[in-house]
């Protein structure tokens, strides 16, 4: 049986075009429930060839197989990875014309190519909690027996964009914040998943998340009960990267694909199945429910070399505050 | 004794054990060959350490202590869904992380059951959160492991003996003295270090449950170092320490196992004259019903958030249902194939049976990296997705089978072995005729547990399948992580169906007697 369906997924694998791009992404994003297979058809339908993901954890996996790995493109890196990417030097320049971002921050690197970006907020429901917090100092100093979860800074890159969002509106007191803020906090987990299933279970009133969450739940499921609290101080963003491999062996789908990234075809297909902004979509395209939520005026995000050097202390100082 | 003659060849066991150490130890060596520096632990890394030995063992003596009083309580007493009860009873060992966290947060969360029961009553809501939430979910975890393996233990005494311990007039006391707690020298080291080894390994939960940092064990600081440094030297070095915690954990439960007298028994059913006052009725029924309400709740949780999104399962949970089930078929075959190879060698030389539950001790991740890199350098890895998890999840499941085959055979060997070498019975048709049958319930238990284990399992199929080709528990992950949490409690509820009902009809067969 399972020799059976291996020998399936090879012949498929074969007998298909000859022309093959492969691109290594994560889970969420090659998943049926995410934006992969809508990107996959779309690019084939232009590209005369055939899109192959390979899922898992894009840069570690990358690093294991060294120059001899066989994808094309990497898609799904995290910003907050982006300078371990490019040391490890198997990125190489994308020549994409930048013109078309319609990022709040301003972006020019040559070899990694934002698809996508998120703020990261407290998500919370809007029945039990009426009087949310509007800074990030309010919510951290509030009397409110407000029960929250976050994910591990450790583990999971919502939790390190806490830590690094935390770090920048608090600076040197950031210690003391995350004290205060810890007896609200219900738990820590290991990854973004697990916090937000106890939060629409209800046992949390308030999740560490992003502020399209909402938007998941008024398009998908008619429920209007989910709100992002925003914070006066503005709000950390994450940002997901695309970049080619150096050593591809398709290197003019490869570009094609680059190019494909900041097309209207790719961008449209974001919001609603990756649940983020669009990198290069204006506002005014954006589906009814994103363009509806109110939205963060300031973004923060720190440059690749900031934010690799704090990583480490960022981190000691939430947990050192944690652990008391 | 029949192990200086014993009659059957060792190679099948030698094969299974370097096999099983190439998995445990072997993958280890290919991430700490592949690390470009090695940096010594930190400070934060050993207090990992120390939290990960100290919650295990609480958390192995308390699961063992409760499944004492459970165990013998479901041993000697009859009612009707007995045979059901146990059977759910074991679910929780077989549960994919994150939907035991919804489960038991629903039940003991601050908004769960237990805590609006409380402010019902007008009582303070419990928290679930700290060092004893992971007792407690760690308990729930493994509380069903301890009691199957004791259960198995008071199967295994020969009702003849209470018959012969009530005609010499045996109180409760007298009996558990004699008969019992015999028993229970053999089989409780080997649980406790059974149980004490699941919980080195875990993280996920011991995060949650602990509520933050301070509940940081070493397979977290191993996903950091892995995930987020890529430091695959420190990655290896805490996988070393985890070994080394892990093996000297194996060698003290060897050296206190206290190997049974032997005398053979025709198997019939029990019935307890000891057994029959009051007191100890009310006591059984006390344990059953304390048991089955700790258990039971939160797998009722799971069941009544799954059922709604059962009615709108996407069509692609079907196919990941039948690779799950595939892959859980295999990995009963080759865990039973290589768990009596290795057993019945190690009757011979123990030391293998330290090899066979060294998988147990090694780290997950660390595993499946190191085939990964193994695999990567011969073939694509993704074309052996499900063979690879199918024999993965086999090697993972032999540390428990090992426990429910070893002492059967112990048993058969030391019941019958002598008479049959008096009537030159050896090789194969030892193994057919004379251990076998009496091997039929340990090994109908190990099929259904090693089966039921591997269809939870998520470990190296997340590293290496391809996205259309998910088991189902990689289906309920994704699901989670792309908001749908209602049809990944309805996907979880039928992986808890089908893990049931895999366990369930290979325990049948086992018991089901010719």
């Amino acid at each position: 049986m399972k020799y059976g369906l291996t020998l399936a997924a090879m012949l498929a694998a074969t007998s298909a075009s000859a022309e093959t791009l492969t691109v290594y992404a994560p889970d969420y994003f090659a998943s049926e429930w995410g934006p992969g297979p809508a990107i996959k058809a779309a690019f084939e339908a232009q590209c005369d060839c055939e899109l192959e993901y390979v899922t898992g954890d894009v840069l570690p996996r990358l690093r294991l197989e060294g120059a001899r790995t066989k994808a094309d493109v990497a898609i799904g890196i995290n910003v907050d990875a982006m300078k371990q990417a490019r040391e490890t030097g198997l990125f190489a320049p994308h020549d994409v014309d930048l013109s078309p971002l319609t990022m709040p921050i301003e972006w020019t690197d040559e070899t990694f190519l934002p698809f996508d970006w998120s703020f990261a907020a407290f998500v919370y429901d809007n029945t039990k909690i009426t009087n949310p917090p509007t800074s990030f100092e309010e919510l951290v100093n509030s009397e409110e027996d407000w029960k929250i979860a976050i994910q591990d800074p450790r583990t999971s890159s919502s939790g390190l964009t806490l830590v690094l969002w935390g770090h920048e509106v608090f600076g040197d007191d950031v210690e003391e914040a995350w004290a205060k803020l810890a007896p609200k906090v219900t738990t820590v987990t290991k990854g973004w998943s697990e916090a937000y299933g106890m939060f629409t279970d209800g046992q949390v009133d308030m999740v560490l998340s992003y502020t399209v969450s909402p938007a998941y739940h008024i398009i998908a499921e008619e429920d209007e009960t989910k709100s992002a609290a925003l914070f006066d101080e503005g709000h950390y963003m994450s940002v997901e990267l695309t970049a080619k491999l150096a050593g591809t062996d398709q290197p003019e789908l490869a570009d094609a694909f680059m190019n494909f990234v900041l097309s209207p075809a790719f961008q449209e297909i974001i919001p609603t199945a990756n649940w983020s902004y669009p990198a290069a979509l204006p506002k005014e395209q954006w589906p009814d429910a994103f363009s509806q939520l109110n939205y963060p005026e300031k973004a923060i995000l720190l440059g690749e070399d900031e934010a690799a050097a704090l990583r480490d202390e960022a981190i000691a100082e939430w947990r050192a505050a944690f652990s008391r | 004794m029949a192990r200086r003659i014993f009659p059957i060849a060792l190679w099948p066991g030698l094969i299974a054990a370097a096999l099983v150490a190439a998995l445990s130890f072997g993958t280890l060596v290919a991430v700490a060959l592949r690390a470009e520096s090695f940096s010594a632990l930190s400070e934060f890394d050993w207090m990992a350490v120390r939290f990960t030995v100290a919650q295990a063992l609480l958390s192995a003596f308390l699961s063992v202590a409760f499944a004492i009083p459970a165990a013998r309580a479901l041993a000697r007493r009859s009612f009707p869904g007995r045979g059901v009860l146990i059977t759910l009873l074991g679910a929780p060992f077989i549960l994919p992380t994150i939907v035991a966290i919804l489960g038991l947060t629903a039940v003991f969360g601050q908004s769960g059951f237990v805590s609006k029961l409380l402010l019902w009553a007008g009582l303070e809501p419990i928290s679930i959160y700290g060092f004893h939430g992971v007792i407690l979910a760690h308990v729930f975890y493994n509380l069903p492991l301890a009691t199957r393996l004791l259960l198995q233990g008071w199967g295994a005494i020969p009702a003849e003996r209470f018959r012969l311990a009530s005609s010499l007039h045996f109180g409760p006391s007298e009996v558990f003295r004699h008969i019992e707690r015999p028993m229970l020298k053999e089989i409780i080291p080997g649980a406790f270090t059974v149980i004490f080894l699941i919980c080195t390994t875990s993280f996920a939960v011991a995060l949650t449950f602990g509520g933050g940092p301070k509940a940081t064990t070493v397979e977290l600081a191993i996903y950091e170092a892995f995930r987020y440094d890529f430091n695959l030297g420190k990655a290896s070095l805490l996988a070393l320490v985890q070994v080394v915690i892990c093996a000297l954990a194996v060698a003290a439960s060897l050296k206190f196992r206290v190997p049974q007298m032997g005398a053979g028994g025709l198997n019939r059913v029990v019935q307890r004259f000891d057994a029959m006052t009051l007191r100890t009725r009310v006591v059984d029924l006390f344990w059953i019903v304390a048991v089955s309400l700790f258990l039971l709740m939160p797998l009722l949780a799971i069941a009544l958030r799954g059922a709604a999104g059962m009615a709108d399962l996407p069509a692609s949970i079907w196919g990941a249902a039948l690779r799950s089930i595939a892959t859980a078929l295999g990995s009963a075959a080759l865990a039973i194939l290589l768990s009596l190879a290795l057993a019945l060698s190690a009757m011979r030389w123990r030391g293998l049976e330290i090899i066979g539950m060294s998988s147990i001790a090694a780290s997950p991740l660390v595993m499946g990296t190191g085939l990964y890199i193994v695999l990567f350098a011969l073939t694509d890895p993704a074309d052996w997705a499900l063979p690879i998890t199918a024999l993965v999840n086999a090697v993972m499941s032999m540390p428990f089978i090992l426990r429910a085959l070893g002492p059967a055979l112990a048993g058969a060997e030391r019941d019958y072995g002598r008479l049959a070498n008096s009537l030159g019975v050896t090789g194969l048709n030892r193994l057919r005729l004379i251990l076998l049958p009496r091997l039929r319930v340990a090994m109908g238990f190990s099929a259904g547990l090693a089966a039921a284990l591997s269809m939870g399992d998520l470990g190296v199929i997340a590293l290496f399948a391809r996205p259309e080709a998910a088991t189902l528990p990689l289906q309920i992950y994704r699901l989670m992580g792309s908001y749908r949490i209602d049809q990944a409690m309805g996907a979880a509820l039928l992986l808890l169906g089908l893990s049931l009902g895999l366990f369930y009809i290979f325990d049948r067969w086992g018991k089901h007697r010719a």
